[in-house]
């Protein structure tokens, strides 16, 4: 059965696709609606660090901004709902189109510069998104505006219940973690990862290494929107705080957590960066200490995020990585 | 035109324009000399007010505040570098981001942990709570002595920098890290002596606001990102830059705040001039830094001899 994943990794991950599969039908068996809830939001989440990875990770693209493209998808739904437009593809539409125009003008001049200049840029162009955001007194500016009703779609696509939802949100996952593979295994993806260790010779070979990025960066901020669109239905309130930088500070960490540059890495990177937060806020509110200890530990001694602890089992069974 | 209001605006201007220098000259040389970023650095701002309104809180003097203040932000600047930043300086940008995220969370519960979620106020002497007179201008005598000491630290910080043999090995650091080594300077002792006096001015700056603003957690996390843009529209290593970029910016923003709607509404009307002009107040510095770091991204006033 040649089409089962080899390693003990991909097994692993495999294997929690499956377990998150029938996860809202378990979670109403045993009756527990707040894990669904909180399952749901890490899966949100999760495509945002997804999508984050696809320039992070794949790119060597470090951006301090990403949580912009959250709020943009978040605001592509709140605003047209605040005028009583629900239609979903309205609001789907809105959202990639914005945030992918928004994406190619600040993306082009953000790409024309490098390391830490592009750390600064990014998060300056977010900031910008949340100070306008927070001026737009008619849509509540700090206080945030709630959505009343969610996107409508039709019958048999609703997002209405709390399972629908959920199932919206793990085939977007699904669908951005096969387009992703597809995309970084296809040329496209080579010059990418290629101009990330040597941009040079990826020039000198005849490539374009400014457009490629620009295109990788208009991608991934598409990805994220739909992530955005997708909270403003979850949680049913939007406000400029989903755009400070200290969220784009910890999408970072969902995508070091998991492992920079893996596929599945970000996606349990998430997950276990949700569940900490919400375990360790239960023991004690002094958690943000703990936690900000353990990311310091990871930082300092644990190379590789948990993608990198799984490759080593591969190694040590022997399998093909 | 209200000149008094021109007047006031200028001087409130200029005060958070020598706040930002204090937090972004430390910023800047630990940027430009060690190549590591420091998320963490108001987190520094932070804990020195909540020291300065301790002490006070136990001597009744205000100056002794700001000396233990000063002495504390040293002695907690050089131990996160010894225990923490001197092992990231050879990681890449990305784990400094993360390492320093995360003291941030640290810092933060720390405060909260030793006292308590609620501010500190901090009661200023009556010698400084009065107010200055001059024809109809009125301007309290405490927001004079910010600016007044700002200035005077702002001195004191350019002697060190183009006078003395510490501040030409800084700005030896700043230009060529791997020349000064070759020369047989301890750069490891540099490197701690310039975090921990960077640590002390980021926390001068918040024990002079607190009396203010009072003390509150998380207060460093939104101006140090505004001392970021300082640094780069500045120059990163630029102690000069950082001082022009900061008073530039502290007064495009105290200015465009009081001033942007009234010239909005010559060109639009009033209602969307009322909209756009907090928002796009708030965004000039940050236009300001996209613009700069497009066409120049060496900053304004790069420091010498650095490509």
């Amino acid at each position: 059965m040649s089409w089962l994943p080899q390693s003990v990794s991909g097994r692993i991950y495999a294997s929690l696709l499956l377990i998150l599969a029938p996860a809202p039908f378990f979670f109403e068996w045993i009756n527990q609606p707040f894990y669904l809830d909180l399952l749901s939001r890490a899966l949100i989440l999760a495509i945002a660090a997804i999508s984050l990875n696809l320039i992070l990770g794949f790119g060597g693209m470090v951006s301090l901004g990403h949580a912009a493209y959250i709020g943009i998808g978040a605001y592509c739904v709140g605003i047209p709902s605040y005028y009583d437009y629900y239609n979903g593809w309205l609001h789907l539409g809105l959202a990639l189109s914005v945030s992918a125009s928004f994406a190619l003008l600040t993306g082009a001049i953000s790409l024309r510069t490098k390391g830490v200049y592009f750390i600064m840029i990014t998060m300056a162009f977010s900031q910008m998104v949340f100070f306008i955001l927070l001026s737009l007194e008619e849509y509540g500016a700090d206080d945030g505006l709630v959505i009343y009703s969610r996107s409508e779609f039709p019958a048999w696509l609703s997002m209405d219940s709390s399972t629908s939802l959920y199932y919206w949100i793990f085939g977007l996952l699904l669908l951005s973690l096969f387009f992703i593979h597809r995309l970084v295994n296809a040329r496209f993806g080579r010059v990418i990862v290629g101009s990330k260790f040597n941009e040079q010779r990826m020039q000198a070979l005849g490539f374009n290494t400014y457009r490629y990025r620009l295109v990788c960066y208009v991608i991934s901020a598409m990805i994220c929107a739909l992530a955005g669109m997708l909270l403003g239905n979850f949680a049913g309130f939007i406000s400029p705080d989903m755009i400070s930088w200290a969220r784009s500070g910890e999408l970072i960490f969902m995508v070091i957590i998991g492992g920079v540059g893996s596929f599945f890495g970000p996606l349990v990177g998430t997950i276990a960066f949700v569940l900490l937060e919400e375990f360790l806020s239960l023991i004690t509110v002094y958690w943000h200490l703990i936690f900000g200890l353990m990311l310091i530990a990871l930082v300092l001694f644990g190379k590789g995020g948990i993608h990198g602890w799984l490759s080593l089992l591969d190694r040590r069974g022997g399998g093909h990585g | 035109m209200d000149w008094s209001l021109l007047i006031t605006q200028l001087l409130n201007g200029l005060q958070l324009g020598l706040l930002l220098f204090l937090l972004a000259s430390g910023l800047t040389l630990i940027f430009g000399i060690m190549d590591f970023i420091n998320l963490s650095h108001g987190s520094f701002y932070m804990i020195g007010a909540y020291f300065c309104g301790s002490v006070v809180a136990k001597s009744g003097s205000f100056l002794a505040g700001i000396i233990f203040g000063l002495a504390g932000m040293f002695a907690i600047g050089a131990l996160v570098e010894w225990f923490i930043a001197r092992k990231l300086y050879r990681a890449d940008h990305l784990d400094h981001v993360l390492v320093t995220f995360g003291l941030i969370l640290v810092f933060d519960t720390l405060v909260h942990l030793i006292w308590g979620a609620a501010g500190m106020a901090i009661p200023l002497p009556d010698a400084l709570n009065g107010q200055i007179t001059l024809g109809s201008l009125v301007f309290p005598v405490y927001r004079l002595l910010i600016i007044f000491s700002g200035l005077i630290v702002a001195a004191i910080l350019f002697i060190l920098v183009t006078r003395t043999r510490l501040g030409m090995l800084i700005r030896a650091g700043a230009s060529n890290r791997t020349m000064v080594e070759a020369l047989g300077i301890n750069i490891n002792r540099l490197f701690l002596i310039v975090f921990a006096l960077g640590a002390a001015m980021a926390g001068l700056a918040g024990m002079l606001i607190a009396p203010i603003t009072e003390a509150s957690i998380g207060m460093g996390n939104d101006i140090i990102i505004v001392a970021f843009v300082v640094v780069i529209v500045g120059g990163i290593g630029s102690v000069k830059g950082a001082f022009y970029a900061a008073l530039i910016l502290g007064l495009i923003d105290t200015m465009s705040r009081s001033y942007l709607d009234a010239l909005l509404k010559l060109a639009m009307p009033v209602t969307y001039a009322e909209t756009a002009a907090p928002a796009l107040s708030a965004m000039l510095i940050y236009i300001l830094m996209a613009a700069v770091l497009a066409f120049r991204p060496q900053g304004l006033f790069p420091p010498a001899g650095m490509k």
